[in-house]
């Protein structure tokens, strides 16, 4: 088993990492009273450039990073989209997590029977390409945000059941879980102080992952106009709404884009940190 | 008949280490881990390395060939193979002399192999990749050492792949590797420590005769002086990357110089007095028990008195785990019973009560998979006296401490984790755990077979005076002979899940032996350099003898 | 043994694939509300809503409909578009070449490519070459198929003006052409690709230069290069073909996006414009079809695994 981590010990790219999702969140939480204008506030010209400055009713308008298809602040509407984004990724993120750990769990502790209907279930699950098993459902459903949070989870729900049942059955191996099932501990107290503590880690790395795809996911379905629908702010949306920017050389889309990008990258910074660490950590 | 040794000091010298320093990096910082080492071997000469584990050996082994682990690195000093510097030496240089004038033989042959290729090419590769010799002289070399090694079907064995044969043959392919391109220099890296007594003897006497008939020149490393006894001319003591003591075997056999050399071989000077017999705690009734159609226990049956130890003891395959794992209700028996207290057991631990649960306890092999990475002693220790006791607060504080004390470990260690301990303090906290719930019988599976000499001594005298003070009993379970000794009231030998013998110690190691313990016995290397020849000459007598009638 | 094993695998292809035609059958089906109101919308009339009842033959029980549809498959009969009446197989056959053509060239491109950035990164590990490669192999896994897609644009589309921004391909162009048109969004797709099998080839071969046997073939002076051919890569093939084969999976749903971007007439796009319309007919063909290609690469994956370990190709017998 390996040591636990040793948190002074950061490099400095998981540290740029951190500091990108702390910013996001920020971007998040107080979004709208960091904004300087309204959501959808019409306050300039069509797909100004960046630092863009022009006379308004009130003296000069400035925009931060320029304005989109319908001469809205672009900052802005990053911002508000932050909540959505982030927000809806999060709740998905989070439920795709409590089924699959909760279903990992009953599987690798029950075995038998139990263990065999679930995994062959999320095998027939994962067998499916989640994109077209997404479409398919929105086609008849619609894309309304509850259903994308459910049906975005349960695709990622697979990924976690594996990890969390490979993880559950190697450290159910372990002698130290012999000893507390031969001193009697309840299944409980088992999973509660021996089991979790040690896969919180491996987990946490997980959720980052998924979170990522998940955030990409709502994305490219909303680029392709079956994900969160106008007038909802969402980055993906944003890219749609300003693609046809590009064909005059203008480069607005790119910005909402690039949003998404920052965290993804920055979560994976994280990631990587926390699967290379536990290799390290085992060294003789 | 002993084979004559060559006259080591006439010959050219093949090895010259001097004052080699070699340190490793943990983190930020290096330490030393081999300081200002040197020695000198000549051709046909034989050299033992000996020491506990982080004393070196295997680094200086593999500095022999010029190499350093990952994480490791050379800080000064030379090692001239025939006089030119390893460590200066452009590395194609380097490269060239490795399996071809310096052969190196690994503890573990089968992860040493790769899985994804036939033996004969990995056997044959280095020769055949310099140009030493055409493919065909390669295998057809190559097969008459197998023969010459007694591996089976040496013609064909070759054509294997690594997960197909035993580990005493792996070791065996190994060595005909090493030996193939009739190396100048060979390390054999502790061969035969992952194997099973029996199969030691084997692969000792073979290596003997190889490195005899070669002459070539060779570092033998162990921890265990015995084996080394058979085979080095010369040994050299290392203790935290230092030397200790060098001398010729025999001198040094007779009359050790330091106090640490001296402690090496005075293993298990300690040696509990038996005891009488008393009332019976434990009782195994014809125990059978498998591993789906694999048969692990057939009809085991052994008894152990109150206060009493009783030495289960058997190589690999003798079934003596998956007893400790019937008798704590780890596994279900599929047959006979088991009687604990007059009372019988379930036989799953699931359906047994608190107090047996609690009466009967069990100690690991290795404390690092036994103890949880992220609990802290006082967790570890706390926990059964909350559990069984319902001790809590100042009580259970005060409880810990005083089991600490018993365990010969103070209160500093309260708030450590086990990655802060070392080895034999894991172990104690182990047994710490277990004394804890106050139980009448602990199992102790292979408890001290991890550990090094000196700590395993300390162990062994820490359960004994816990068995005097407390009137525990153990189920000792051990494939060490000299642990036996030490410890034990009853033995019982197990061979292929069956019991061999059963009875008080005194009887089990007198003769007249029944077959297998008569070569379980023999096998164990004792301290003394003839001990290999006079045991091949009698084994050999008695398959002549055999023959005869 | 072994050939017991990759029946086995097969059998359960073929199980997986039979139950995912009931979940692309069903999952539309079944849902609740009337699946033609849902089409139709709220407001339409209930004649409408009957006749096209009707038509969709949801009148029959559902076991019926599944046999009728399942039956058609094997032989061709995708139905008709709800949109433009037209056979759905003739809609399939004219861009099921395209999407493959696009697919084919990205994975040409990424695959050799990928492979051989990770295996030279795993060689030269913790060297200033992997690090590079491993931060833009990061990069390019964080950021959406879009970006990727738009700054390329940016840069040879409407920057430099060599390649083209959009890629409406017409049958009747040549292969000339077609290279140019699909030059970025087969870019877009073989970045995504190289990133991925890029880090994993390093994982898998990093993974196996640290084994015990590694260090043995130094220690009897086996080449750098030997090492790494003889000794390295077979025991990396198997999580390596893998790596290829989920990535090609991956690679069959890539393209749906990137079509969308580019407005390139394949499979993928007529899937998004059908779910936009709720053509479902379209939309269980293609979603069949992907389906079925994804899982039988993902078998291939499985037993290509299966015939690269030595264990299992020769079990221990013992000597």
């Amino acid at each position: 088993m390996s040591r636990p981590m040793q948190f002074d010990r950061v490099p400095l790219s998981a540290r740029i990492g951190m500091a990108i999702i702390l910013a996001y969140v920020a971007a998040a939480l107080f979004g709208p009273f960091l904004a300087p204008y309204g959501q959808t506030e019409v306050a300039g010209d069509q797909w100004t450039p960046l630092f863009w400055s022009q006379p308004g009713s009130d003296g000069d308008v400035f925009f931060l990073l320029g304005t989109d298809h319908l001469g809205r602040d672009l900052l802005t509407r990053l911002l508000y989209g932050a909540r959505n984004s982030i927000g809806i990724a999060l709740v998905t993120t989070l439920l795709a997590f409590a089924a699959g750990v909760g279903i990992g769990l009953l599987a690798a502790t029950k075995q038998g029977v139990v263990d065999q209907i679930a995994s062959r279930s999320i095998d027939v699950l994962m067998a499916f390409p989640s994109l077209i098993f997404a479409l398919m459902i929105l086609a008849v459903l619609g894309s309304s945000i509850p259903v994308l949070i459910v049906v975005i989870a349960l695709l990622n729900m697979a990924s976690v059941f594996r990890i969390t049942r490979a993880l559950a059955m190697d450290l159910e191996a372990q002698d130290f879980v012999d000893v507390a099932k031969l001193r009697g501990e309840s299944a409980l107290w088992i999973m509660r102080r021996e089991l979790l503590p040690n896969a919180m880690v491996p987990l946490a790395a997980e959720f980052g992952l998924r979170f990522c795809f998940v955030l990409l996911f709502i994305a490219s379905l909303s680029f392709i106009g079956l994900g969160i629908q106008p007038p909802m702010a969402d980055w993906g949306s944003m890219v749609r709404e300003n693609a046809s920017a590009i064909s005059f050389g203008v480069f607005t889309p790119l910005i909402p884009a690039a949003a998404i990008a920052g965290l993804t990258i920055g979560v994976n910074l994280v990631i990587d940190w926390l699967t290379n660490s536990r290799s390290v950590g085992n060294e003789a | 008949m002993r084979h004559e040794k060559m006259d080591p000091s006439c010959g050219e010298a093949v090895l010259d280490i001097a004052g080699l320093n070699v340190r490793a990096r943990s983190g930020n910082h290096w330490h030393p881990i081999v300081s200002d080492v040197s020695l000198t071997l000549r051709r046909g000469e034989i050299l033992g390395l000996v020491g506990e584990s982080g004393s070196g050996k295997t680094t200086i082994g593999l500095a022999s060939l010029g190499f350093a682990r990952t994480g490791c690195a050379f800080a000064g000093g030379e090692v001239r193979f025939k006089g030119q510097d390893l460590l200066r030496m452009a590395p194609a240089a380097r490269r060239a002399l490795r399996g071809d004038r310096i052969a190196y033989v690994a503890q573990s042959a089968a992860i040493s192999f790769n899985p994804a290729r036939t033996l004969m090419e990995q056997v044959i590769e280095s020769v055949v990749d310099r140009g030493t010799k055409s493919r065909a002289e390669a295998r057809a070399d190559a097969r008459a050492l197998f023969r010459l090694l007694h591996l089976p079907d040496p013609d064909r064995i070759g054509d294997r792949y690594p997960h197909e044969l035993s580990g005493g043959q792996l070791q065996r392919v190994m060595a005909a590797m090493a030996m193939l391109p009739r190396p100048d220099l060979v390390i054999f890296d502790e061969p035969t420590t992952a194997l099973d007594v029996t199969t030691q003897v084997e692969v000792l006497s073979v290596v003997r005769e190889l490195v005899a008939r070669f002459g070539t020149a060779a570092i033998y490393i162990s921890h265990d002086l015995a084996v080394v006894a058979q085979l080095a001319h010369r040994i050299m003591v290392l203790r935290h990357g230092r030397l200790v003591e060098e001398g010729e075997t025999r001198k040094m056999l007779a009359e050790p110089q330091e106090p640490y050399t001296r402690s090496l071989w005075a293993i298990r000077t300690f040696a509990k007095d038996s005891l009488p017999a008393s009332d019976v705690l434990l009782e195994v009734n014809g125990v059978s028990a498998s591993y789906g159609s694999l048969k692990a226990l057939d009809n085991v049956s052994l008894t152990l008195q109150r206060g009493r130890t009783v030495a289960v003891v058997g190589e690999s395959g003798s079934g003596k785990s998956t007893l400790a794992r019937v008798v704590t209700g780890l596994l279900r028996a599929n047959g006979g019973e088991i009687r604990f207290s007059g009372e019988t057991l379930a036989a799953s631990a699931k359906s047994r009560t608190k107090l047996q649960l609690q009466r009967l306890q069990i100690i690991h092999q290795s404390a690092d998979a036994s103890l949880n990475p992220l609990h802290k002693v006082r967790e570890v220790i706390g926990r059964p006296l909350e559990f069984f006791f319902g001790l809590t607060g100042a009580q259970r504080e005060r409880r810990i401490v005083e089991i600490l004390e018993q365990v010969e470990l103070g209160a500093e260690h309260l708030d450590r984790l086990p990655s802060e301990m070392s080895g034999g303090q894991k172990q104690r906290v182990c047994i710490g755990r277990a004394l804890a719930a106050e139980p009448a019988l602990m199992i102790c599976d292979e408890a001290t077979s991890a550990l090094d000499q000196l700590v395993q001594e300390g162990i062994l005298k820490l359960l004994t005076r816990l068995q005097q003070e407390q009137q525990i009993s153990y189920l000792f379970i051990t494939h060490d002979i000299a642990t036996v000794r030490a410890i034990a009231d009853r033995i019982v030998v197990m061979h292929r899940g069956r019991v061999v013998q059963e009875g008080p110690k005194d009887e089990v190691l007198a003769p007249p032996y029944p077959p297998y313990t008569k070569l379980l016995l023999s096998s164990v290397p004792e301290m003394d350099p003839d001990w290999l020849d006079r045991l091949l000459a009698s084994r050999k007598q008695a398959v002549s003898d055999k023959a005869v009638s | 043994m072994i050939a017991l094993l990759i029946a086995k695998r097969l059998g359960l292809g073929l199980v997986t694939l039979f139950i995912i035609s009931l979940i692309v059958f069903f999952s539309v089906q079944l849902l609740p509300g009337d699946v033609a109101q849902a089409i139709l919308g709220r407001t339409a009339p209930p004649e409408a809503v009957a006749a096209l009842r009707t038509r969709l033959g949801l009148d029959l029980p559902a076991h019926v409909r599944y046999l009728q549809w399942a039956g058609g498959l094997f032989q061709g009969d995708f139905g008709d578009s709800l949109a433009n009446r037209r056979p759905v197989l003739d809609l399939l056959s004219e861009r099921i070449g395209n999407t493959f053509f696009l697919a084919a060239v990205s994975a040409c491109i990424a695959v050799p490519l990928g492979l051989i950035l990770g295996l030279a990164s795993a060689i030269y590990r913790r060297r200033p070459f992997d690090h590079a490669t491993s931060l833009a192999a990061l990069l390019a896994i964080s950021v959406p198929e879009f970006l990727t897609a738009y700054i390329l644009v940016a840069i040879f589309a409407v920057e430099l003006g060599w390649l083209p921004a959009v890629s409406m391909v017409q049958p009747s162009q040549g292969i000339l052409d077609r290279f140019i048109l699909i030059s970025l969004p087969a870019a877009t797709l073989a970045l995504g690709v190289i990133a991925y099998i890029l880090r994993m080839t390093r994982a898998a071969i990093g993974n196996v230069l640290s084994s015990p046997y590694i260090e043995m073939a130094k220690l009897k002076g086996v080449s750098p290069y030997r090492l790494v051919v003889r000794h390295a890569l077979p025991n990396a093939l198997s999580p390596i073909i893998n790596v290829v084969l989920m990535n090609l999976a991956y690679l069959v749903v890539g393209v749906v996006v990137v079509e969308v971007i580019f407005v390139y007439p394949g499979l993928g796009q007529l899937l998004v414009d059908s779910v936009s319309k709720r053509d479902i007919p379209i939309v269980q063909a293609c979603g069949v079809l992907f389906a079925t290609a994804y899982i039988l690469l993902n078998l291939l994956a499985d037993v290509l695994s299966i015939l690269a370990n030595p264990r299992l190709r020769r079990p221990r017998g013992g000597v």
